[in-house]
């Protein structure tokens, strides 16, 4: 049986894909089997950032309606074991993802893998609905802005009572936060909310802290998840999530600006 | 020199303290009134159509909050009329 893991924020471009492809990869990478699927039905892009946009034959809403099935659908990721993808459909056809269908496909994905991930659309409508209705936990992606915290609430609000687990009584869905775009500089200088702050606003629990980092975008350009890249800050800050997803104690790192010595105050101020 | 120091060393009072507080409020009412049951929004909206047949009010006029106390739920409405214009 499945964990199944929807990726979500509400609020666009705060790093949902990025995240998505981070954390399936690196589940993948410590031996779990794992399927990442990109529920943004007419923005397709997990595939860009997975680099396997040119091996994408068949997708999610193709398996729904039963013109493909899973097997040929999945893609099988070349740089880590373990690890598929179910690209996004290009239709317009808002309601081509059916509560029915994609229930059938998770029951599905379930026999086979223990991870499944859904990069969640923007937005609150029918794909972030769905990419979080059957889910058994959710990572919230939030930047340190006012426009993404407040989303972030928002979707807390949603995850906590229109989802499976919250309507079987099972108590809210388990969720952690994701904060992504992270630069310490700035939050030293007082021009940008703090982790301490966004924990306090949003009260819930901080899987991970991904500093502002040049190695995300040249990742997306590569179409390699960042976390494969193990020199950068930003890849690091993801294995350190994907290890405290999986339940390890670890620190955060990349909170703080290197200390400059007099030299470099002086010249900086 | 101790000043020339606090110069460089002084956090400039920056803009995230401001956004702090700003998404805090915003946060609190948003939760308050997403934990409410569902006819609030509406009993609001008529409230305020009401009152305004006979007062001309903005819509922060009617303000209500739902607190539980013990076994029962206390719904309080606040009308706030801005004051009368002086008849001369």
């Amino acid at each position: 049986m499945a964990r199944i893991v929807v990726i979500t924020s509400g609020k666009g471009g705060v790093g949902k894909t990025t995240t998505s492809a981070a954390l399936a990869t690196g589940l993948a990478m410590e031996g779990h089997r794992t399927a990442v699927i990109d529920f943004d039905v007419g923005l397709r892009n997990l595939d860009l950032i997975m680099g396997c946009e040119r091996r994408v034959v068949y997708d999610f809403v193709n398996v729904i309606n039963g013109d493909a099935n899973l097997r040929q659908a999945l893609i099988k990721d070349k740089r880590t074991e373990n690890l598929f993808i179910l690209p996004a459909s290009q239709t317009r056809d808002k309601d081509a993802l059916t509560e029915e269908g994609v229930e059938k496909v998770l029951d599905e994905l379930s026999q086979e893998f223990d991870y499944i991930i859904c990069d969640s659309p923007a937005g609150i409508e029918r794909g972030a609905l769905m990419a979080a209705y059957f889910a058994d936990a959710a990572i919230v992606v939030t930047n340190p802005e006012v426009s993404s915290v407040r989303d972030s609430d928002r979707m807390l609000g949603i995850l906590s009572s229109k989802t499976r687990v919250a309507e079987r009584g099972e108590g809210p869905l388990p969720a952690k936060l994701l904060l992504t775009r992270y630069s310490p500089e700035r939050v030293e200088k007082g021009e940008m909310l703090s982790v301490d702050d966004v924990t306090e606003i949003l009260s819930i629990e901080m899987l991970g802290v991904i500093p502002e980092s040049q190695s995300v975008l040249n990742a997306s350009n590569a179409g390699m998840p960042v976390i494969l890249d193990a020199e950068s800050d930003a890849g690091q800050a993801y294995r350190d999530a994907v290890a405290r997803f999986l339940g390890e104690d670890r620190p955060h790192r990349f909170l703080t600006t290197q200390k400059k010595g007099l030299f470099g105050r002086l010249f900086k101020g | 020199m101790k000043g020339i120091f606090n110069y460089f060393r002084s956090p400039r009072q920056g803009s995230a303290k401001v956004a702090k507080e700003r998404l805090q409020v915003i946060v609190a009412r948003e939760r308050s009134h997403r934990s409410g049951p569902d006819y609030l929004p509406a009993l609001h909206r008529e409230l305020l159509e009401v009152i305004r047949k006979y007062v001309q009010v903005g819509d922060e006029a009617v303000q209500m909050s739902l607190e539980n106390q013990g076994d029962c739920e206390i719904l309080e409405v606040n009308i706030t009329l801005s004051e009368p214009e002086r008849q001369v």
